[in-house]
C-alpha cells in the first residue's frame, strides 16, 4: 500500500479539517500528500488520476463492528470476501469482531487474523480482542498482550459483559492500555425474544426484546465507567432511551462513546411483519407478504419509529459518534428457516453508505455530519491519532472513498461480494453509491471504468 | 359438480365464493374480509349437513392428497382435519415430528419441498414456532392450512369458534365476548381478537398484566368490533355474551410470569360465581385441551352454558368448509 494517485475534481468533504470544497486531493507514497481546493495540483509525471467530477471524495470509511468469521466460520464469510465487501461499501478500515471460532483471545489468533488480512486483506482491518477467554464471561483476557499484538479494543459481542463486577475489571485495565471495551449491552435475563418488543411482535406471536433490556446494560455501563475511569463504547445502540442515558454521560465528561448500525437509523420492526395485513387486506396471494422475514431478524433487534427517530437525532447531534455496519454475514441455510431459529444478522458493508445517505437526501442530517460519524467519529474512539485514518490530512494513510450521491440503484444480495446474502434490503431501491474506494494509494473497488483516468 | 349435491336447498358453495379470486392458502384471519368469513361459516352449515347424513362421504376431493404435518402434539385439531379430508374422499396423509425444536434432522422448508413433489396438494401445519406456516407457503407451490403456529395464529379455530358462536347467538355482530387468560401465548386469542373484531363483535383480552402482551391495542389495526384491555376479571365480565377461558400452561409460573397456580385460579378462574356479572344469557367456552378446575371450573365447563362440545363438533364442518375452498376441482378462478 504504497502507491500514488490524483482524485481530481471532486466534491472533498474532511470532517476532521473542516473542508467542504471541490478540490483535487494526492496521495504519495501511500499518504495524503496535498488536497488543493484552490485551483488545481500539479502531481509528478505518469501519477495515475481519478476522475472525480460530481463525486464526493472523502476519508475512507472506518468501521468500528463488523463480523469476518474468520477462522473458524469460512462457509459464512472470509476476511478476503468481508474484506472485498467492505471496499465495495467504502470502508477502508474495519474492526473484526472475536466472536470467531477460536475466539480472539490469544495472541496467536491476532497475528493469524493479522497475517490473513495482510495476504488476502482488501482493506485494513484491525481486530478487536474478547474481553474474557472463549467469550465465556468467567475469566479475563491477557489484555496487555492482545494489546500488543495489535486489537484496538476488547468486547465479548454477541453476548453482553454480564458480570458487573468482570466489566468493572475489564475497564480498569484497558484505560490502562488505552483501548475501550466495546459493550455489547443486553441483559439476556430479559431480552428472552426475538425481536423488539411491541406492537408488531404482538400481532406476529413472536417473542420480544423490550428496549429496557439495553437501557439497564446501558447505564450499568456508564456509572462503571464512572468507577473506573476506563473508556465504554456501547456497541450498537438501538433505543431510545440509551441514547438519553450515552447523552447525559458524555455531558458529565464521561468517557462514553456509541455507534449506530445503518439499519437501526432506518429501519423499523415493521420490516419483519412484511406485508402481513396489520392493517387487513389479503396477502397470501403475495408469497405471503415475505411476513417473518428472518433477513430482518438482528440483534439488537430493528425497533420501533420513536426509537429509530431518537437514533437518528442522536447522531445528527453526535451524541452517537460512530455508524457502525455491525455486518453480519450468514449462509443461506442460516437463515431459511423459522423465525425462532434464525441466526442474528444483516450482511451489512454493501448496503450501509445507501441506505444512511437516505438521511441526508430526507434532509435530517447534513452530508459533512454524516461523512463525520463515517470517518473521524469512529476513528477518534480507536485510533486516537496514532496512525491519522478517517482524516484527509497532510500526512495521513491515502485511504479514500469517492461516491456518488444521487446515482440509484437496486439491492441485489447475489451480487454482493460478501458471502453473506442475508439482507432485509434486497430489491429495494437506494440513492447513492460507492465509485470507487482508495487503500493507501491503490484502488481497491472501483465500480465504473470511466473514473480511471490515464496517468499523464 | 359432485358437491352440488350436498346442498340442495343452499346455493352452491361455488357462488358463496363470490367473485373473490380463489384463495390459496389459510395462514391467519387477519385477510379474511367479513364477507369471505360469512361464506365459510355458509360454507360449514353445507359440510354440516353431509355430517348428519347416515352415509357420511361425498366425492368432491376425491383425487386430491392432503398432508396433516404436525410437529406439536395435537388431538382435536389433527383427528378433525383427518376426518373433514377423508368425508370429502381426500387421500388424507399424516406425519408428526419432534424435531421442530431444533435445527437436527430436515428442515421445515425441505420437508415442505418433499412433500411437494410428492404431489401433495394441501398441507395443513401445526409447529409450536410463530410464522412457520409463512415459510412453507413462501419457498412452495403448496396451498397450507395453518393449524396453530407457536403463538400467533389458529385460523381453524376462530372460524370454528365463530361458527359455534354464531349458531347460539344468530349473530356475531355487537356481542361483548371476553377472552380470559394467558394471551401472550395464545394463537387462539390472536386469531380470535381478528375475526370476532371483522364480524362486528367487542372483544374484551383479560389475564395477569405479565400474560398480556406489549401494545395489544395498536397491533391488531382498524376493525368494526372494539378492543380492550382488562385485568381484573369481574369488570371484564360485565355484560359479557360470550366467555372463552384459555388453557393456562403451568411452566408460565416456573418462568417467572405466575405466583402460582392457586394464585391464578383465585383472580383468573372463570366459575359460576363470576358468570354472575356476565348477562343470564351468556355462554363459555374452551378451545381445549381443559385444565378442568384451572382456567375453568368443573361444572361451568360441563354445564348447560358450555359450547365445548359444539365446538369439537363444529370443528370437522368447518374444516371441511376450508379444504373444499381451497381444494375442490370446481372452484378454480
Amino acid at each position: 500500500m504504497s502507491a500514488s494517485l490524483l482524485i481530481r475534481g471532486g466534491r472533498i468533504v474532511d470532517p476532521a479539517n473542516g473542508i467542504d470544497a471541490v478540490g483535487d486531493l494526492l496521495v504519495r507514497d501511500g499518504r495524503v500528500a496535498a488536497v488543493d481546493t484552490s485551483g488545481g495540483l500539479n502531481a509528478p509525471e505518469g501519477t495515475p488520476e481519478l476522475d472525480a467530477r460530481g463525486l464526493v471524495v472523502a476519508p475512507g470509511f472506518v468501521d468500528l463492528h463488523c463480523h469476518l468469521r474468520e477462522p473458524g466460520f469460512e462457509e459464512k464469510e472470509t476476511i478476503a470476501t468481508g474484506t472485498r465487501a467492505a471496499a465495495r461499501g467504502g470502508f477502508t478500515t474495519v474492526c473484526c469482531m472475536p466472536n470467531t471460532h477460536p475466539a480472539i483471545d490469544t495472541r496467536a489468533t491476532v497475528e493469524f487474523i493479522l497475517g490473513q488480512a495482510r495476504a488476502e486483506g482488501a482493506v485494513r482491518v484491525l481486530p478487536v480482542g474478547a474481553v474474557t477467554i472463549e467469550r465465556a464471561g468467567r475469566e479475563l483476557v491477557d489484555m496487555s498482550e492482545l494489546a500488543e499484538a495489535g486489537v484496538v479494543a476488547f468486547s465479548d459481542d454477541g453476548m453482553p459483559v454480564a458480570d458487573a463486577h468482570l466489566m468493572r475489571s475489564a475497564l480498569a485495565l484497558s484505560r490502562v492500555l488505552g483501548l475501550p471495551v466495546m459493550d455489547h449491552c443486553e441483559d439476556q435475563s430479559l431480552a428472552r425474544g426475538v425481536m423488539h418488543e411491541g406492537r408488531v411482535a404482538t400481532a406476529l406471536g413472536l417473542g420480544g426484546n423490550p428496549a429496557a433490556a439495553e437501557d439497564t446494560m446501558v447505564a450499568r455501563d456508564i456509572f462503571l465507567a464512572e468507577l473506573t475511569g476506563g473508556h465504554v463504547h456501547i456497541a450498537h445502540l438501538s433505543t431510545k432511551g440509551a441514547v438519553d442515558l450515552v447523552r447525559q454521560a458524555k455531558e458529565r465528561g464521561l468517557a462514553v462513546t456509541a455507534e449506530v448500525t445503518p439499519h437501526h437509523l432506518t429501519l423499523t420492526d415493521e420490516t419483519i411483519a412484511g406485508r402481513k395485513g396489520l392493517d387487513g387486506g389479503r396477502h397470501d396471494g403475495l408469497a405471503a407478504g415475505n411476513a417473518y422475514d428472518s433477513n430482518a431478524k438482528v440483534n439488537p433487534p430493528l425497533r420501533s419509529q420513536d426509537h429509530v427517530d431518537a437514533l437518528v437525532a442522536g447522531l445528527r447531534n453526535g451524541v452517537i459518534d460512530a455508524i457502525a455496519t455491525d455486518h453480519a454475514p450468514h449462509t443461506v441455510v442460516d437463515k431459511l428457516c423459522e423465525f425462532d431459529l434464525a441466526e442474528f444478522g444483516i450482511s451489512g458493508f454493501e448496503t450501509a453508505l445507501g441506505n444512511v445517505l437516505a438521511l441526508v437526501h430526507d434532509g435530517r442530517i447534513g452530508l459533512p455530519a454524516l461523512v463525520e460519524r463515517l470517518t473521524w467519529g469512529p476513528a477518534r474512539i480507536i485510533d486516537v491519532g496514532r496512525t491519522g485514518i478517517g482524516t484527509l490530512g497532510v500526512g495521513a494513510p491515502g485511504d479514500v472513498v469517492l461516491f456518488d450521491l444521487d446515482q440509484e440503484w437496486v439491492v441485489d444480495a447475489e451480487s454482493f461480494a460478501s458471502k453473506g446474502k442475508n439482507t432485509p434490503l434486497d430489491g429495494r431501491r437506494l440513492k447513492g453509491q460507492v465509485v470507487a474506494t482508495v487503500v493507501g494509494g491503490s484502488v481497491a473497488h472501483a465500480a465504473r471504468d470511466t473514473v480511471m483516468a490515464h496517468g499523464r | 359438480m359432485a358437491v352440488s349435491r350436498v346442498v340442495e336447498e343452499r346455493p352452491a358453495p361455488s357462488e358463496l365464493l363470490g367473485t373473490e379470486p380463489r384463495r390459496q392458502h389459510v395462514l391467519d384471519l387477519d385477510d379474511f374480509s367479513a364477507a369471505e368469513i360469512e361464506q365459510t361459516l355458509e360454507t360449514a352449515d353445507a359440510m354440516a349437513e353431509v355430517l348428519g347424513r347416515q352415509i357420511r362421504k361425498v366425492p368432491t376431493l376425491r383425487g386430491r392428497t392432503i398432508v396433516t404435518l404436525f410437529y406439536e402434539p395435537s388431538t382435536r385439531t389433527r383427528a378433525s382435519f383427518e376426518q373433514a379430508g377423508k368425508i370429502l374422499s381426500a387421500d388424507v396423509i399424516n406425519l408428526t415430528s419432534s424435531e421442530s425444536s431444533s435445527r437436527k434432522g430436515e428442515s421445515l422448508v425441505d420437508t415442505a419441498r418433499t412433500l411437494e413433489a410428492m404431489g401433495a396438494d394441501i398441507i395443513v401445519l401445526r409447529h409450536s414456532m410463530s410464522g412457520a406456516p409463512y415459510l412453507v407457503a413462501r419457498h412452495t407451490s403448496i396451498s397450507v392450512i395453518n393449524a396453530g403456529d407457536g403463538w400467533h395464529a389458529h385460523p381453524t379455530q376462530a372460524l370454528l369458534d365463530l361458527h359455534t358462536i354464531k349458531q347460539r347467538f344468530k349473530r356475531i355482530q355487537g356481542l361483548k365476548v371476553v377472552i380470559v387468560g394467558d394471551i401472550l401465548h395464545s394463537r387462539v386469542a390472536r386469531s380470535n381478537v381478528w375475526g370476532l373484531r371483522t364480524m362486528g363483535a367487542d372483544v374484551t383480552l383479560c389475564g395477569p398484566p405479565t400474560l398480556l402482551p406489549t401494545d395489544v391495542l395498536e397491533a391488531f389495526g382498524k376493525a368494526p368490533g372494539g378492543l380492550a384491555i382488562e385485568t381484573d376479571l369481574d369488570t371484564a365480565l360485565d355484560g359479557a355474551d360470550v366467555v372463552m377461558a384459555l388453557r393456562i400452561q403451568h411452566e408460565r409460573q416456573t418462568a417467572g410470569l405466575l405466583p402460582s397456580v392457586r394464585e391464578y385460579i383465585r383472580c383468573y378462574q372463570v366459575n359460576e360465581e363470576r358468570m354472575g356479572r356476565a348477562k343470564e344469557t351468556a355462554l363459555v367456552m374452551h378451545p381445549g385441551p381443559m385444565n378442568d378446575g384451572v382456567e375453568i371450573s368443573h361444572g361451568l365447563a360441563h354445564g348447560a352454558r358450555s359450547l365445548v362440545e359444539s365446538q369439537v363438533t363444529n370443528g370437522v364442518a368447518v374444516r371441511m368448509a376450508l379444504l373444499y375452498m381451497l381444494a375442490s376441482p370446481g372452484v378454480e378462478s
